[in-house]
C-alpha cells in the first residue's frame, strides 16, 4: 500500500563475511525529496544502495519500496538507476544514443514484447528532457563524458520512473559538465521526480539537495540541508573520521 | 560453380548450409564480440570436435551406431561444454577467462583420446576439421536450417534483453531483466550454431566466422542494428566467395571462407582509414 514514502529502510544491517558494513540503518525517503546520501569511501553507501535495488539481501531489517516489501516488489521500472559504472562502460560499444536510451525499457515491456510506438515517444521525451534530442542518431562513443552521463539518465527516465537513484554520477565527468548535470537533476526534482544521489563529496551537493543522510556504517544524520548546515564542521569531521571543512559551491539550490 | 550447383546435390547442400552458416554465425557473433566472449566459440568448437570424434569412434566400433550422425553427438558435447563454461565462470568469479582454457583443453584432450582409440580416422575427420564442399548431407542442411531458424527466433524475441545484457549487465539485473535465463538461452544457442556450422567451415575455423565479419562491421556501422546487418552481409559474402574458391581450386572451404572474411576485414579497415583522412 503506497503511503507517500518512496523508500523505507527499517533497521537494516549487512555483513560481508565478518565485517559489519551496515549497522541498524533506518531511513525514509518521502515522495518529491532530493536526498543526498553521503559518506566517506567504504562507508556502506553502495551496499545500502544495492540492498534498496534488490541486488543484495540485508542480514536483518526490512526495506519497503512504494509501501511494498522489497521481497514482493515487482515494479522495478518505477526505479531508474544511474550506476557508478556508467562512467566506465565499453566506450567503443557500437550503439547510438537512441538505442542506449531505449534499452532502459527492456524490463518494463517484459519478455516476448517488442517496444511500441508509445515506447519510442517515451525515449524521445527522455532524450529531450536531458537536452540530447539532436544527438539521438549519434554513436554514444562520439559524445563527451557529460553528454554520455545524460544518455544514462535518459535511459533511466525512459521508463518514466518515480524514483531516480544515482551512484557517484559525476565521477569521471569534467568540472564544466558537473554544474550542468546538477542543474538537470534539480530541474527533474522540481518536476516531481524523487531523487537519491549517492556521493562521497559533501561539498558539491549541500546546495543542490533538499535532504541529507550521512552514513558511515551507521546513520549519523538524516534531515533537511538547513539542519545539516547547522551541525558544524566538527560534527561532520567526527562522522567522516578525519578533520573536514565543508565548502559549499555557490549554486542555486533545488527547491 | 553456379551451373554445377543445379547439377549436383552435394554442391547444392554445401551452398545452402554455407549460406545458413553465413547468417547464423555472424548474427550470434555480434553479441559474442560485444560481450567480449570471443574465445568461448573457440572453446566450444574444440568440445564439439570431441563429440564428433566420439561419434566417429562409435560408428567404427558399434555397427548399430553407423546410422547416427556424429553431428548430433557433437551438438550434445557442445551444449554440455557451454553449461560447463558457465559453471566454471561462476566458480572462478574473478578469473572468468579461466573457464575457456579449461574447457578448450578438455575438449582437445578428449578428441585426441577418441581419435587414438579408433586408431586414427580417414578423410571424414579432416572434413569436420576444415569443412568440405562434398561432405554436406541433406540431413546436415536441415540441421543448419533448424538451428538458423532457432537463432533468428531467439534473437528477434529477446533482442532488447540481449542488447541490454551486452551493453550493461548490472543495469539489466537492476531493472529486473532475467539475465541468467537470457544468458543461458544464448550460450546454448551458440553451442548449437557452432556444431551445426562445422560441416561447411569446420570445427577449427567456425569461431572466426563468428568474429571476423563483426570485427569488420564494427569499424563501419553507426548503430547496433547496422552492426548486425553488416556482419551478416560480410558473413554471407565470405561464405559465398570462399565456397566458390574452394570449388574452383579444390581447397578446403574452411580456409577459403576464413581468408575471404580476412580480406573483407582488411577492406573495412582501409575504408575506415580512408574516411578518416
Amino acid at each position: 500500500m503506497e503511503n507517500g514514502l518512496v523508500v523505507q529502510i527499517e533497521d537494516v544491517s549487512f555483513r560481508y563475511e565478518n565485517e559489519n558494513v551496515l549497522e541498524h540503518v533506518s531511513l525514509t525517503v518521502p515522495k518529491g525529496a532530493f536526498l543526498g546520501l553521503v559518506g566517506p569511501n567504504g562507508s556502506g553507501k553502495s551496499t545500502l544502495l544495492k540492498c534498496v535495488l534488490g541486488l543484495l539481501k540485508p542480514n536483518s531489517g526490512r526495506i519497503f519500496l512504494f509501501g511494498e516489501p522489497i521481497e514482493s516488489f515487482r515494479e522495478w521500472h518505477r526505479i531508474g538507476f544511474v550506476s557508478q559504472k556508467a562512467n566506465s562502460f565499453n566506450r567503443s560499444f557500437p550503439a547510438t544514443v537512441e538505442e542506449v536510451a531505449a534499452s532502459g525499457l527492456a524490463a518494463k515491456r517484459g519478455l516476448f514484447r517488442p517496444l511500441t510506438h508509445e515506447d519510442r515517444r517515451a525515449v524521445e521525451a527522455a532524450l529531450a528532457a536531458v537536452g540530447l534530442s539532436g544527438l539521438a542518431k549519434r554513436n554514444i562513443a562520439e559524445l563527451s563524458g557529460g553528454q554520455q552521463q545524460r544518455v544514462f539518465i535518459a535511459r533511466a527516465l525512459a521508463s518514466k520512473p518515480d524514483l531516480l537513484i544515482l551512484d557517484e554520477p559525476t565521477v569521471g565527468v569534467d568540472a564544466r559538465h558537473v554544474h550542468e548535470f546538477y542543474e538537470l537533476l534539480g530541474d527533474l526534482n522540481r518536476r516531481g521526480l524523487t531523487l537519491i544521489l549517492v556521493t562521497h563529496d559533501i561539498g558539491t551537493i549541500t546546495d543542490r539537495v533538499t535532504d541529507i543522510a550521512c552514513l558511515n556504517k551507521r546513520l549519523y544524520f538524516h534531515g533537511k540541508v538547513e539542519e545539516f548546515e547547522h551541525l558544524g564542521n566538527e560534527a561532520i569531521s567526527q562522522f567522516y573520521g578525519h578533520p573536514l571543512h565543508v565548502l559549499s559551491h555557490e549554486h542555486e539550490r533545488a527547491e | 560453380m553456379w551451373e554445377a550447383i543445379w547439377q549436383y546435390e552435394f554442391l547444392r547442400n554445401a551452398f545452402v548450409a554455407g549460406v545458413l552458416t553465413g547468417f547464423t554465425a555472424p548474427l550470434l557473433g555480434v553479441f559474442i564480440v560485444v560481450r567480449r566472449l570471443s574465445l568461448i566459440a573457440d572453446a566450444l568448437s574444440h568440445v564439439t570436435l570431441a563429440g564428433i570424434a566420439a561419434g566417429l569412434l562409435l560408428e567404427k566400433t558399434i555397427p548399430a551406431a553407423a546410422s547416427w550422425n556424429p553431428l548430433y553427438i557433437g551438438m550434445g558435447f557442445s551444449v554440455v561444454g557451454a553449461l560447463f563454461i558457465e559453471k566454471l565462470r561462476a566458480v572462478y568469479r574473478h578469473y572468468e577467462e579461466l573457464a575457456i582454457p579449461i574447457v578448450l583443453s578438455s575438449g582437445l584432450g578428449l578428441s585426441v583420446i577418441f581419435i587414438s582409440m579408433a586408431n586414427g580416422f580417414t578423410t571424414d575427420l579432416f572434413s569436420y576439421l576444415f569443412g568440405s564442399v562434398s561432405a554436406v548431407s541433406r540431413a546436415d542442411v536441415w540441421t543448419a536450417f533448424a538451428v538458423a531458424a532457432a537463432a533468428a527466433i531467439v534473437i528477434l524475441t529477446f533482442y532488447k534483453e540481449l542488447f541490454l545484457l551486452s551493453f550493461d549487465e548490472e543495469y539489466a539485473r537492476v531493472s529486473g531483466v532475467r539475465t541468467t535465463l537470457i544468458h543461458f538461452l544464448f550460450i546454448v544457442l551458440v553451442a548449437l550454431v557452432i556444431a551445426a556450422s562445422m560441416r561447411t567451415v569446420g570445427v577449427l575455423l567456425i569461431s572466426s566466422l563468428m568474429t571476423l565479419p563483426v570485427a569488420a562491421s564494427i569499424r563501419i556501422a553507426k548503430s547496433f542494428k547496422q552492426v548486425i546487418g553488416l556482419s551478416i552481409l560480410f558473413g554471407e559474402l565470405a561464405v559465398i566467395a570462399g565456397l566458390w574458391a574452394a570449388y574452383e581450386l579444390d581447397w578446403a572451404p574452411g580456409g577459403t571462407i576464413v581468408i575471404a572474411a580476412v580480406v573483407i576485414l582488411l577492406f573495412a579497415l582501409g575504408w575506415k582509414r580512408g574516411r578518416q583522412r
